[in-house]
């Protein structure tokens, strides 16, 4: 035990720390595969799945643009409508970096 | 209809690293800012590079750094072992919706990309996998490219951070939103489907109000997915 707490505690402990991140961040990420191969799938679960894209974007994103204010909200609008006309990630990428560049150059 | 089983093709890993292009922008930015954020902490490059190459999951890292130690001990580790697992539990509920899409492949390959999942990633692989598209080699093509780009970007914002000039100028502390935004476009089918998107939406700003750090992601995502399953 006072083994390991040395070796820890010596320079190899930053190498640990990175498996003990990298060890959990792995099991988050084969988790979700692991619990469906085990249980049955109903169309409810299916349901719920196919919502989480959508979810999961705007949980991220909603806090972050309103923390950020008006330009942050204008150049996410920007982005929407140019991908909604193109269907093409990097153009709605440039209609929103655009936007909100010409609203912070102009004192926004 | 057999281009609906799921096959592994090595032609669909060029097509996979193509499809990640979008999602160049953000994690250049966001792997930049944490390669600058570890130099000015103190940390090495080998634990930098480490950890973008190992961990691979940006805000983790980024909560990694507010706890990193310079002499660790079995407290500390289980301290930021049990953070990241929090910060990423997320995650969870990316590869249970790989399931369908994985279930029949080799176990080695789905493990790798199994590690390589990013939610930008899986938003792209995801829409290639809703219009109809089965070819696992867009999945593992479009996660080592981008692991490979993460990977580089740390390297440079080790070094060049302090170089790069102020990002909110052209924008770029909000690359990745926008590309979330941008991303949610081709998923749209109507309002009815967006409502658990609302509902994901409300119940992440509320968390955001109230409880500090990341969780926000993880409670509007479950959030959205009970209302899926609640709204016929």
């Amino acid at each position: 035990m006072s083994g390991l707490e040395s070796v820890i505690a010596g320079p190899w402990g930053a190498a640990f720390a990175i498996g003990a991140m990298m060890s959990a961040t792995f099991l988050c990420r084969i988790a979700g595969m692991v619990v469906m191969s085990r249980v049955r799938i109903t169309p409810r679960v299916e349901r719920g799945l196919r919502a989480l894209p959508g979810s999961i974007i705007l949980a991220t994103i909603l806090p972050v643009v309103i923390d950020k204010g008006w330009p942050a909200i204008m150049a996410l609008a920007a982005t929407i409508v140019a991908m909604a006309l193109t269907r093409f990630e990097l153009i709605g990428l440039a209609a929103g970096l655009g936007t909100l560049s010409l609203i912070r150059l102009f004192g926004g | 209809m057999s281009a609906l089983r799921s096959h592994f093709s090595l032609a669909g890993l060029g097509q996979g690293a193509r499809a990640a292009l979008p999602a160049f922008p953000g994690f250049i930015m966001f792997a930049m800012a944490f390669g600058t954020a570890a130099s000015q902490k103190g940390l090495s490059l080998a634990e930098a590079l480490g950890l973008s190459a190992f961990v691979y999951a940006g805000a983790s890292q980024m909560v990694g750094l507010e706890i990193w130690q310079r002499v660790w001990s079995p407290t500390t580790i289980l301290t930021i072992m049990t953070v990241t697992a929090v910060v990423n539990s997320r995650m969870i509920l990316l590869g249970a919706t790989l399931h369908p899409w994985l279930k029949d492949e080799p176990k080695p390959r789905t493990a790798l990309n199994l590690f390589l999942i990013t939610e930008a990633g899986w938003l792209i692989s995801t829409r290639y996998h809703s219009d109809g598209g089965r070819d696992v080699g867009i999945l593992l093509g479009s996660g080592l490219t981008l692991w490979a780009v993460w990977f580089v970007a740390t390297f440079i914002g080790f070094f060049a951070g302090a170089l790069v000039p102020e990002p909110t100028r052209f924008g770029l502390d909000l690359v990745m939103p926008i590309f979330f935004g941008a991303m949610l476009v081709p998923l749209w089918k109507g309002p009815r489907p967006a409502l658990p998107w609302l509902v994901a939406g409300a119940v992440s700003l509320v968390f955001h109000a109230l409880v500090p750090g990341y969780l926000f992601i993880l409670a509007g995502a479950l959030a959205g997915v009970v209302a899926g399953m609640l709204i016929e």
